[in-house]
């Protein structure tokens, strides 16, 4: 039965299909889904996916990759320089304080040297998977927490190849039958017969040709696949991107996951930045999920029941010491408490680069098949707790600690009578909010960034700190007597669903939304909501109207020019969203986008050039004038 | 010499022949300051400090504006509205445009003869002007007779180059304080003979 792909491939696409929808539905992250799933279909309880589990764990690391080369693609060159000391600080601290921590209670336990030095570094390692896929989620990439998350985990990337490079000084050299392995195992490299100084050189030079094999290899070849037009073409061609640098990578010893995201970066600043996060994107969500549920159905529940306490004081001991020193480190970069506590849940887990380093000290002889076991299972477990973990965290710390959710202030009559919330404070719901209280509307603000919501209490704006997209701080916030709600959120996957659950709790609110773009847009109107604000409209058509003034057009022309293309744009918005309400799902999304870019165009050719030249023209009269005379 | 502010108003000054040949010799005259009002407030947001400013800097103000609807372009009258304060402007402190001079130059597509009580405007352009000539009374500024040029459906391209001068005349005469010669009669400073003095020699 396992041998069959097929099977395999409807085991796990099942799995994924039923399980992922159930956990959003509960308002958990898709990653959970994604685990149990994993359990569900693994060896223990359905026991559909045996021991190849292993292989599709390998497969779909892959997914981690692309990952990377994504993350990498949104991060230019400069910002990731600046964020070098965070790299180098917050991620050395954690590692270098995890693995010592641990070392010494491994060795109390009275473990050998070498196997609690291997373990304590599996154990420093946090799973760069869940993390991040957890940030992207919730659009907390450009917290502190996000940041600080992603400079350490970027951090264990990196050091993970000098881990993988010391353990095997650790097998015992009595036993020659572990050399023939190191050079059979799946992580003997080109650079292993080097001396160490040719092994830094070698490593620095694939660096260098990562960057190199990005500029003048990888954008060309891009540009070229661009001209001959096939989509599927360009689908290939990053595709090849990221498994060529992978293979390279993995030829000279470096993590994949590390190589990927130098070339994300290097692309970051290229004409196909969105190309490739577009092409992508699904291969990394469905390569991941497959990771994921990997993970899941890696979990062996024999050893979990003969060695029930150990694991469990190993699991809470793990997750606890890495708390712990992320913590502490926090602390000492002087982070916000909430973020901190954030930071402290999100990477207490054990990362899948554990399972490489455990497997590769296994097949050197460092550990025995009972020592790896276990440590695989407190893994996998740690990996399957996080997020349950976060979710206590969020939902029942953090609304306690620091910043309150809530502050009691006198609210004056006349706020009050009409109620305003306004949801996000960003750059552009800060100048949406800052209008309004410079007209005498106090609106309730609702905020998930600590460091804002604190400036704005100080300020004496009434703000609620938290999600949103929550329903208890949405009544907190006084909800059920507000006449309007405006969303100012920048990411349209929090904010589209957002506006499906007040659509359906508080049919009576009037809504105003921020869309991101037009496609955006359809989406919101489609919904029902009337007032939807493109944030690029406006400003592309008044940077337009000024290149027409620096030509020499008059600049109430060009003023009275705009507002009538603007209006025009959304009298055509309005007009292409009545569209058949099967198409809405994602695979038809593209098409669809393209389709309606073109009936805009044809539209704009129908109508031609904007034209109001009888106002204040004299020419008809002048014609007029001449018949008479 | 006198400063003089030419308020410019035209919604569509691209197109109008008449008033670019009138503005294009005055507009860059030595203690002439040109403002178009269209062009500097295309979204009728009038900044009202520098308004006051410029007034204040200048001898002479002059409304130029093409004769819409009997009246001025709407930006124009937005400029009165804003700029025209209480106790600034008018009121029993408000001195600020005291014993300035002011007047209307206008363009009319009509010509003369169908401003007058027989023709089919029924009323002389002097009459239609009364709000304007009573808003300089009431900011205690000497209003001027109108220079008017009229016409323009049916302007020949000589006659154009007459007023464009005489425009240039009017505000060399402004700039230098010349006295004009108002008799009951005169309805356009474009009779004066001061102007018409070319003309006549």
């Amino acid at each position: 039965m396992s041998g069959s792909i097929l099977f395999n491939a409807i085991v796990l696409l099942a799995g994924a299909v039923i399980c992922v929808p159930i956990a959003k539905k509960l308002g958990l992250s898709s990653v959970l889904g994604y685990l149990l799933a994993g359990i569900i279909i693994g060896p223990y309880v359905l026991g559909f996916i045996g021991n190849e589990g292993e292989d599709i764990m390998h497969f779909a690391e892959f997914g981690v990759v692309m990952m990377l080369f994504l993350i990498g693609l949104e991060i230019e060159p400069k910002k990731f320089w600046e964020m070098r000391k965070t790299i180098l600080g917050m991620g050395g601290a954690q590692v270098i304080l995890t693995m010592l921590l641990s070392y010494f209670i491994l060795i109390l336990l009275g473990l050998d040297w070498q196997v609690a030095l291997t373990i304590s570094m599996a154990i420093s390692l946090s799973s760069t998977a869940i993390t991040l896929q957890t940030l992207k989620e919730k659009g907390l990439m450009n917290t502190t927490y996000g940041a600080s998350s992603f400079s350490i985990l970027l951090f264990q990337d990196i050091i993970v190849i000098v881990m993988l490079a010391v353990i095997p000084l650790l097998a015992k050299t009595d036993n020659t039958s572990s050399v023939d392995q190191v050079t059979e195992g799946a992580h003997a490299s080109l650079l292993d017969s080097l001396p160490i100084g040719l092994q830094a050189l070698a490593v620095i030079l694939s660096v260098v040709l990562v960057v190199i094999l990005g500029r003048y290899v990888f954008v060309p070849m891009l540009r070229l696949v661009a001209k001959a037009r096939v989509r599927e073409l360009l689908t290939a061609s990053s595709l090849l991107i990221v498994v060529t640098i992978s293979f390279l990578m993995e030829l000279v010893g470096l993590s994949p996951a590390l190589g990927a995201f130098l070339a994300g970066v290097v692309l970051a600043t290229s004409e196909f930045k969105h190309e490739l996060e577009s092409t992508l994107e699904p291969f990394k969500g469905l390569l991941l999920g497959l990771f994921f549920m990997a993970v899941g159905a890696s979990i062996n529940f024999i050893v979990l029941s003969t060695y029930p306490l150990t694991i469990t004081g190993l699991l809470l001991g793990t997750i606890l010491l890495k708390g712990i020193v992320l913590f502490i480190v926090a602390s000492i970069f002087k982070i916000k408490l909430d973020q901190k506590l954030l930071l402290t849940v999100g990477l207490a887990q054990v990362g899948e680069f554990a399972f490489v380093l455990l497997s590769f000290a296994f097949d050197l002889r460092i550990l025995n098949t009972e020592q790896l076991d276990m440590m695989l299972v407190v893994t996998a477990l740690s990996m399957t707790i996080a997020p349950i973990l976060g979710i206590i965290n969020e939902r029942l710390i953090l609304p306690n600690v620091g910043t309150k959710q809530a502050e009691k202030r006198p609210v004056d009559h006349i706020a009050k009578a009409h109620k305003v919330i306004l949801v996000g404070f960003g750059h552009f719901g800060s100048t949406v909010g800052r209008f309004l209280r410079a007209s005498g509307v106090e609106a309730t603000i609702l905020d998930h960034d600590s460091n804002r919501v604190d400036l704005l209490r100080k300020m004496g704006f009434e703000v609620y700190y938290g999600d949103a997209t929550r329903i208890d701080l949405l009544e907190s916030a006084g909800i059920a007597e507000a006449k309007i709600l405006i969303c100012a959120i920048d990411n349209p996957d929090v904010s589209i669903p957002f506006a499906k659950i007040l659509i359906k709790k508080y049919p009576h609110l009037k809504l105003m939304f921020r869309a991101k773009n037009r496609y955006d847009a359809y989406e919101l109107l489609e919904l029902g909501i009337e007032d939807v604000y493109r944030e690029s409209l406006e400003t592309s058509v008044k940077m337009a109207g000024d290149v027409l003034t620096n030509m020499g057009h008059r600049k109430y022309t060009v003023h009275r020019q705009s507002q009538k293309f603007i209006q025009y744009d959304e009298e055509m918005l309005r007009k292409l969203t009545e569209r058949p309400k099967d198409t809405k799902e994602y695979i038809f999304k593209v098409r669809e986008e393209i389709k309606k870019q073109e009936e805009q165009l044809e539209e704009d050719l129908k109508r031609g050039i904007i034209d109001d030249t009888r106002q204040w023209n004299s020419d008809e009269m002048r014609l007029a004038a001449k018949k008479n005379s | 010499m006198k400063s003089v502010l030419v308020l410019f108003a035209h919604p569509k000054f691209e197109h109008s022949k008449t008033n670019k040949a009138l503005v294009s010799k005055i507009q860059n005259r030595e203690g002439v300051t040109f403002h178009d009002l269209y062009e500097r407030y295309p979204d009728f947001n009038i900044d009202l400090p520098k308004e006051k400013e410029l007034l204040k800097a200048h001898d002479v103000v002059i409304w130029h504006h093409p004769f819409y609807w009997y009246n001025c372009p709407p930006l124009m009258k937005q400029w009165i509205d804003v700029v025209l304060e209480f106790n600034w402007a008018y009121g029993p402190e408000g001195n600020a445009l005291q014993d300035k001079k002011c007047l209307n130059v206008i363009t009319t597509g009509g010509a003369r003869e169908v401003y007058c009580s027989s023709g089919n405007n029924h009323y002389s352009v002097n009459e239609f002007l009364r709000p304007f000539e009573q808003t300089a009374r009431l900011c205690g500024m000497e209003y001027l007779p109108p220079f008017a040029v009229m016409g323009t459906h049916n302007l020949s391209k000589e006659n154009l180059d007459t007023y464009v001068d005489q425009y240039d005349e009017l505000i060399n005469a402004l700039q230098e304080g010349k006295t004009f010669n108002i008799t009951k009669e005169c309805e356009f400073l474009n009779d004066t003979l001061l102007l018409n003095k070319k003309k006549e020699a």
